[in-house]
């Protein structure tokens, strides 16, 4: 059985918020599903699947089906970090293939901004098996992605300005969108100037804090043809996961090299059909290394590849994250994921900022990295087609 | 910020467990012991009563070498929280003669000497507990 065609993104919802001090988080949930189910033109009673990763508070997807008011005969917990929505998408497009979904909501909320970093922190991950022998060093987030790049440099000769040339792409995007946290463009010079916060990546390397959310409603085909809406097909769907496996990692890579097949494969295309792309953006090196990992280019090449504004839209080889990605637009709840499908989705309706809009937009692929590229990481690829 | 260790790093205390209790007490004592499976030989990291590789239950203890060269090293100049007053300071991956890739502190020297590929040897740095932290030093 294929998933392939057989469930279609009816609603999508990007909260416009970037800093969101007078709401709760389960208040945002209800906001983004609100939103989504909208754009879709459903209702909260219409819902018979949810899914919620780990930055829904206490029992996570029970506790928010129970505040949202929610009835179920479905339901899907998935933590992957900030992919966990992408692999989101997979499962309940499978569900739908399978016959036991009909409408799927999916919805992230956070507010690392203005009130703290939330479930899924510290105590979590403090009962981890590893965690004595990760926590006691010092690793912060952008220390861990900066072992990562440092590698990458190492063995490939990749540069602080080829990295740049990722934020700086982003930034070019982001000054279209009046909800961007950062809207200024900047300059390679700016990025490698900026402060250096673990070596080699530099402050404009690493993403945006921001509060916020988004959702996703997935439909069946007989439901997306009863809609008015415009609904994007999800055509290939990849989720792979890449661990210290047993103190043997490998830093230069992700697990994009699996989960990218897998979507292409399924979707019958491969990385030269694709029109736009939405790839998780933690870091700069972050985008470098999934674009070597998805195909885009060879293992070692996404210095150069990523060089002279190959991901700028419009006019560039592989326009990406035309929204201004987590680098400049929205990272809320430091997790990118949801985002990721969001833009892409508008890319396939044609509902981007007409300054970043990909002419003839046919089909856009979505990758998310969840965890950490230097420890263990939860990646997933989806690849949509254009709207029906 | 709690205390530092002779390092001068902040040295948080472990929280050892079944299985990684004869690893901690070992480094309590300035060794570094790690499990090695009895099936296939292969080397576990981070410590367990377990092998990744071939699912094997039954491991060994023994005395490693504590020799290693850096696989990847950041200079963390920025940080938030208990760590901030030690910036900056080496976070690295070093990778044990004996196979393992381990996260940790490369001490002991400037940190911009540091680099990928550097012979590091390991160098205890007590908690508060008892249980020290394995760091490495230039050899």
């Amino acid at each position: 059985m294929t998933i392939r065609g057989k469930a279609l993104i009816a609603g999508v919802y990007e909260h416009p918020g970037r800093e969101l001090p007078d709401r709760t988080l389960p208040q945002i949930h209800a906001e983004v599903a609100a939103g989504a189910l909208a754009d879709a033109g459903l209702t909260l009673t219409d819902v018979d699947a949810y899914y919620s990763a780990g930055d829904a508070p206490g029992f996570g997807a029970l506790s928010m089906a129970e505040y949202l008011g929610l009835d179920l005969t479905y339901i899907d917990d998935t933590e992957t970090g900030g992919s966990a929505y992408l692999v989101h998408v997979q499962h309940a497009a499978a569900a739908i293939a399978a016959g036991h979904v009909n409408v799927a909501l999916i919805t992230l909320a956070g507010k690392p901004r203005t009130g703290g970093a939330g479930p899924g922190g510290s105590a979590r991950f403090s009962s981890a098996p590893e965690a004595s022998f990760e926590n006691q060093f010092g690793m912060s987030v952008p220390g861990g992605y900066a072992l990562a790049a440092a590698r990458h440099m190492h063995e490939f000769g990749t540069t602080s300005e080829q990295l740049a040339e990722v934020k700086v792409a982003a930034s070019t995007h982001a000054q279209h969108n009046p909800h961007a946290f950062l809207q200024d463009v900047v300059t390679v010079e700016e990025v490698v100037s900026s402060p250096m916060i673990s070596d080699p990546l530099h402050r404009l390397d690493c993403c945006v804090i921001t509060d916020g959310g988004g959702a996703l409603v997935l439909v069946s085909e007989a439901v997306a043809a009863s809609l008015d809406r415009h609904c994007v097909p999800v055509l290939g769907t990849g989720t792979s996961i890449k661990h210290t496996s047993g103190g043997r990692i490998d830093l230069t890579h992700t697990g994009a090299s699996r989960s990218g097949p897998l979507a292409f494969a399924e979707a019958g295309v491969t990385p030269t059909d694709i029109d736009y792309v939405s790839i998780y953006d933690s870091f700069t090196i972050t985008v470098l290394m999934t674009l070597e990992d998805l195909g885009f280019c060879a293992k070692g090449e996404g210095g150069r590849f990523v060089s002279d504004g190959a991901l700028q839209s419009p006019g560039g080889v592989l326009p990406f994250n035309t929204d201004g990605g987590g680098l400049c637009n929205n990272h809320p709840a430091n997790r990118g994921g949801m985002t990721k499908v969001v833009e892409a989705v508008r890319q396939l309706r044609g509902e981007a900022h007409a300054a970043v809009q990909v002419p003839d937009c046919e089909l856009a692929l979505a990758h998310g990295t969840g965890g950490s590229l230097a420890t263990r990481m939860g990646s997933a690829t989806l690849v949509m087609g254009r709207s029906t | 910020m709690s205390d530092l260790g002779p390092s001068g790093l902040p040295v948080p205390p472990p929280n050892p467990n079944l299985e990684t209790q004869r690893f901690w007490d070992a480094t309590a004592e300035g060794r570094l012991e790690l499990p090695r499976c009895d099936n296939c030989g292969h080397v576990v990291w981070y410590p367990r009563q377990r092998c990744d590789q071939c699912g094997s239950t039954s491991v060994t203890w023994f005395e490693a070498s504590g020799r290693g060269t850096v696989y990847s090293c950041t200079v963390t100049r920025r940080i938030p929280g208990s760590w901030r007053a030690a910036a900056p300071f080496v976070l690295a991956y070093v990778e044990l003669d004996e196979g393992p890739r381990v996260v940790t502190n490369i001490v002991g020297c400037d940190p911009e000497t540091v680099h990928i590929g550097q012979a590091v040897q390991a160098v205890f740095d007590p908690t508060p507990d008892g249980p020290a932290l394995l760091r490495f030093t230039p050899a």
